[in-house]
């Protein structure tokens, strides 16, 4: 599994003019893309699931071809089989958690799940231990049983990759800690590879195998935190390597003026 | 005071009113959605032009469909000569002139709901597979219904009490073309208050029922 990411795009807003031009590859199990807010990971993680239409570059994804400006090939988002994880989940506020995990796979004139697809719905909700929330409506439950929620909706459909867009921003610190190790369970149950994005060291530390340093729009970085020197002998990364790295970052980008919201030029 | 004469008005009302919901709803939803999610030129000037029966004097709005469908209008003598049809001093023309109406009303509605949808969500039914159809269906829909039903009530409301435009269109016809409002007008003219009375009466009741419940619907729902 290999991920090909290069994008360029001017993105604008009323105040200030933003270049993007990102380019990297990863090909391991949980990728961080890691930057400051406004260092332009959420535009290049919209850009892969086909949400944002950058101006030239190419992605590709497992061999097949999402985007590419030079062969005019632009795949719609909906036939991307690209997992796409929002950081407040955006669970649909009219349906219930079994609903919102039938959506993706149900036929478009049905609310409730439809024979077939209720057992698929059952199993998910079961694996993720939500089974006892499936007519619950997404307000009635807690954060991390949100984090749940959209996983399963996200995994009914069996992605090529997951992308997630700050997955632990929306949770408590305790809580994080937990739903770190939940999500490494998941990416090891499902085998689905993951390309996370994130502003919080912790979550580097964590999960990442492959580390990619956005800043300013550009890649300053990518570090393979698989490699001998970043593993200790259980094959555990080396918390204190990281840790450096993450201080020169930070420090950097605390030097960074407040971040306006950002819009694609048409 | 004869029940004919008021359930013949009363009738006929409800009839034209309810088709002109229909209609107004239909169109209003359709232009307002692509209202709030298309970015086009000219996007101000349509909704301008959308809103205008708002504001114009109703007798402006029935002179213009007279000059559309009347006989010898582009539409209008189209219709003649291709089906044999007359919409002038008939109820169906009474329904256009309350569809026009009541259409401001559904669509304002239903484009303030609209742009109340957060996209994201739509987003997110997308990068889950839906088709556009499905998407608006699923999601955009039945998170804007409440606000678009408001809508159509209201305009049900206006299409009942129309008047001038349906005056000018389909005329005073008692029996075929005599809507409420013309009925209430015609019985005061002539002297006969208790007819009068009773159809003010029933039209302020629904009136307020409507509004109420338009007011119910408009509360905000997901919150917390």
């Amino acid at each position: 599994m290999r991920i090909e990411v290069s994008v360029r795009t001017t993105l604008r807003s009323k105040a200030r003019e933003f270049r993007l031009d990102v380019e990297f590859t990863c090909q391991d199990d949980v990728s961080v893309m890691f930057g400051a807010s406004g260092s332009g990971k959420s535009a290049t993680l919209r850009a892969i699931a086909g949400l944002e239409h950058p101006d030239s570059g190419r992605i590709v994804v497992d061999g097949r071809v999402l985007f590419d400006s030079a062969r005019g090939i632009d795949v719609p988002a909906r036939m991307r089989s690209v997992g796409y994880v929002f950081q407040d989940y955006a669970l649909f506020p009219h349906l219930t958690v079994e609903e919102n995990v039938a959506l993706p796979v149900n036929p478009w004139w049905r609310r409730r799940p439809a024979r077939d697809v209720a057992k698929r719905v059952r199993d998910l909700l079961d694996i993720f231990e939500i089974g006892n929330l499936s007519q619950s409506y997404p307000w009635q439950i807690s954060g991390g049983q949100r984090q749940r929620v959209g996983l399963a909706r996200t995994l009914i459909r069996k992605p090529a990759i997951l992308l997630l867009d700050e997955p632990f921003a929306a949770l408590d610190p305790l809580l994080r800690i937990r739903m770190r190790q939940e999500l490494l369970n998941t990416q090891w149950l499902f085998k689905v590879p993951m390309l996370v994005i994130t502003h919080d060291p912790q979550d580097v530390a964590a999960l990442a195998e492959n580390l990619v340093v956005l800043r300013r729009g550009r890649v300053e970085r990518t570090v393979d935190l698989k490699g001998p020197p970043y593993r200790d002998e259980k094959g555990i990364p080396v918390r204190g390597v990281i840790r450096q790295l993450l201080m020169e970052t930070s420090v950097e980008s605390n030097g960074t003026q407040e971040q306006l919201p950002l819009r694609a030029v048409r | 005071m004869t029940s004919i004469e008021v359930m013949l008005p009363l009738l006929l009302t409800l009839k034209v009113a309810c088709w002109a919901t229909l209609f107004a709803t239909a169109f209003g939803v359709l232009v307002a959605y692509a209202i709030a999610r298309l970015r086009f030129p000219g996007r101000d000037w349509l909704d301008a032009a959308m809103t205008l029966p708002m504001v114009m004097p109703p007798t402006v709005l029935g002179y213009y469909i007279l000059v559309l469908v009347g006989r010898r209008g582009p539409i209008g003598s189209w219709l003649d000569a291709a089906f044999g049809i007359t919409l002038i001093f008939t109820w169906q023309g009474a329904v256009i002139a309350s569809t026009l109406v009541a259409f401001p009303l559904v669509y304002k509605a239903a484009a303030t709901a609209f742009e109340g949808v957060d996209q994201q969500f739509e987003q997110a039914a997308r990068v889950l597979g839906k088709s556009e159809w499905a998407v608006f269906l699923r999601v955009t829909l039945p998170l804007a219904w409440r606000g678009i039903l408001a809508g159509s009530m209201l305009g049900f409301a206006r299409a009942l009490g129309e008047f001038g435009a349906t005056l000018m269109v389909a005329g005073n016809i008692p029996g075929r073309t005599q809507t409420l409002s013309i009925a209430i007008y015609d019985a005061v003219e002539a002297g006969r208050d208790e007819v009068a009375n009773f159809l003010v009466i029933v039209t302020s009741v629904v009136c307020i029922t409507i509004l109420v419940a338009s007011g119910k619907l408009l509360k905000p729902r997901y919150a917390g």
